[in-house]
């Protein structure tokens, strides 16, 4: 790899230690993927996760000088006031999260907490050369936006922040892009969830750039948002393209680019269902709480909720994972005390997979709509069957499920 | 005799110990870093411990955060693996050996992995880009 002047002089140490570090890490992986330059970024996106690793290197890295210079927005940990309002966080926790946030104000980071900074906070436009980490994020922005990432890690995300620059390889080269794996769709798409479970078969996909063939010429954004998030849960995927929908398929051949197409796969509505049934921990025949927002919710999902509970108030705890943006929009309209009202709380800053905050949840039989936070909450014994918003909710006003 | 053959670097090393290989992807976080063993229900090496072993698998997977922080566990608490053996890269398993300092060499040469077994003596170099099956006497 070739590095500019000003590169060099960074990985010398000119610009201190901090950045130096930086560099030797993007330039180790720029070399593994025989990237040729660097290249500038316009925005980056951090998965702050608050998980030891994530403190140690932030830390390492501000311990060093580091400053970003191109502040990056940050993924949510858990949000200290609300927990701790609540009663459900110790103080070990508290000082954890406390100690989180000071690194990475630290390096200059700006504290979004959530998981959507394409909707709000950090919107790249077409083209636009960006390292953002979380999967789900990254995949929107290569394949809804069209913006140009890799699927960073925090680290190689906070080391772009940091630098202002990436190794030029993989989703940010023209060839890479295209798409290698043609997926038709028969099923008929009824919802948003409908797009989880096809988020769901990246087994049966496989690896690659799929292009959907077969969907709707309009998708919602919670749709598009549900698979990408789901296909890397299933599997690890940087990029997808929709014919008709997603701007670098207009028409098929255009998202195919010339490239050979190593598969082509056809999802049937079985597929689906059977992606939901062997993915989904079983039914309880009561349900104890419900938690949805994962990836966050945006204020029309909210608003959906509460058209869901006109019928009558959740009976169970509904807790809903969203970012302050959304929470303080939801708190102008009236909104989050009309959810109040009906038993559902509005968490932000918070991301499910925040052991310290839900793993007393542990036994109880929960629902969620999204897999993600099924698998994520998991790994601390957290067991939720997932099924649609409109199942979730209705099951909420029962205490069981009907 | 031993075998030599030629690798690429991600991270630097010179490390020997025994191969142990996964078919599987493998995601760190779902180790214990007491052990190392993996916990991750339906993978081919679960309940198998990682611990000082040069460890063989296709790449990575999961999402973005959780993959350094398996690492990270498993080094702290001295689990970790004495180098990776890769075949498929991917930025999140790069950049996380990279910053753990764990050695980890791809495309090793098609020859070793028709010979590799489970329990062989491996030994990486990341100077001389090479992996090479030590003839155990």
């Amino acid at each position: 790899m070739i590095l500019s002047e000003y590169q060099q002089e960074m990985l010398d140490g000119k610009y201190g230690k901090g950045k130096a570090m930086a560099m030797q890490i993007l330039e180790a992986v720029g070399d593994s993927f025989e990237a040729q330059r660097m290249v500038p970024i316009s925005r980056a996106h951090i998965s702050l996760s608050a998980q030891d690793a994530d403190v140690w290197f932030a830390e390492k890295m501000g311990g060093a000088g580091a400053v970003c210079a191109v502040p990056p927005t940050v993924n949510p940990g858990y949000c200290v006031d609300y927990f701790r309002s609540k009663g459900l966080l110790d103080e070990k926790a508290v000082a954890h999260m406390e100690r989180t946030e000071r690194a990475y104000r630290r390096l200059g980071a700006v504290m979004t907490y959530s998981c959507t900074p394409y909707l709000f906070g950090n919107i790249p436009h077409y083209g636009e050369v960006v390292a953002f980490s979380e999967t789900s994020v990254t995949v929107y922005a290569n394949s809804v936006i069209g913006a140009r990432t890799n699927r960073e890690s925090a680290a190689s995300a906070m080391c772009a922040a940091i630098t202002g620059f990436t190794p030029e390889y993989g989703m940010l080269l023209d060839e890479n892009r295209r798409a290698d794996i043609l997926v038709e769709v028969q099923a008929e798409m009824r919802g948003d969830f409908d797009y989880a479970l096809l988020g769901l078969l990246g087994k049966k996909i496989g690896k690659g750039v799929p292009v959907f063939q077969g969907l709707p010429r309009h998708i919602s954004t919670e749709g598009l948002i549900q698979l990408g998030s789901e296909l890397n849960v299933s599997g690890a995927y940087e990029m997808f393209h929709i014919v008709g929908v997603t701007p670098e398929a207009p028409d098929l051949k255009t998202a195919v680019g010339g490239r050979e197409l190593k598969r082509h796969v056809v999802i049937t509505r079985e597929d689906l269902d059977q992606a939901l049934e062997e993915f989904s921990p079983p039914l309880r025949s009561e349900v104890e709480f419900v938690i949805l927002g994962c990836p966050h919710y945006n204020y029309d999902q909210l608003r959906q909720v509460a058209r869901l509970l006109e019928s009558g108030p959740a009976v169970v705890p509904v807790w809903i994972h969203t970012s302050s943006a959304v929470k303080d929009l939801a708190g102008r309209t009236g909104m989050e005390e009309a959810l109040l009202e009906k038993g559902v709380e509005l968490i932000p800053d918070t991301c499910v997979d925040e052991a310290c905050c839900w793993k007393r949840l542990a036994g109880q039989a929960g629902v969620t709509d999204s897999p993600k936070a099924s698998y994520y909450m998991r790994t601390f014994g957290v067991q939720m069957a997932v099924r649609d918003t409109e199942s979730c909710i209705r099951w909420a006003q029962r205490g069981r499920v009907e | 005799m031993s075998q030599v053959f030629r690798c690429k670097r991600v991270s630097s090393g010179i490390v020997e110990g025994e191969a142990l290989i996964s078919q599987d992807a493998i995601l760190f976080y779902y180790t214990d870093p007491a052990t190392g063993v993996v916990t991750e229900d339906g993978h081919c090496l679960k309940g198998v411990s990682v611990k000082d072993k040069i460890l063989i698998f296709p790449g990575g997977k999961g999402s973005s955060s959780v993959q350094a922080d398996g690492m990270y566990r498993l080094d702290r608490d001295g689990s970790a693996p004495r180098a990776l053996i890769v075949e498929e890269l991917d930025t999140v398993l790069v950049s996380s050996a990279v910053v753990m300092e764990m050695p980890m060499v791809y495309h090793v040469e098609a020859g070793f992995y028709d010979r590799v077994k489970n329990g062989d003596w491996v030994r990486v170099d990341t100077e001389k880009l090479t992996v090479e099956l030590v003839e155990k006497d």
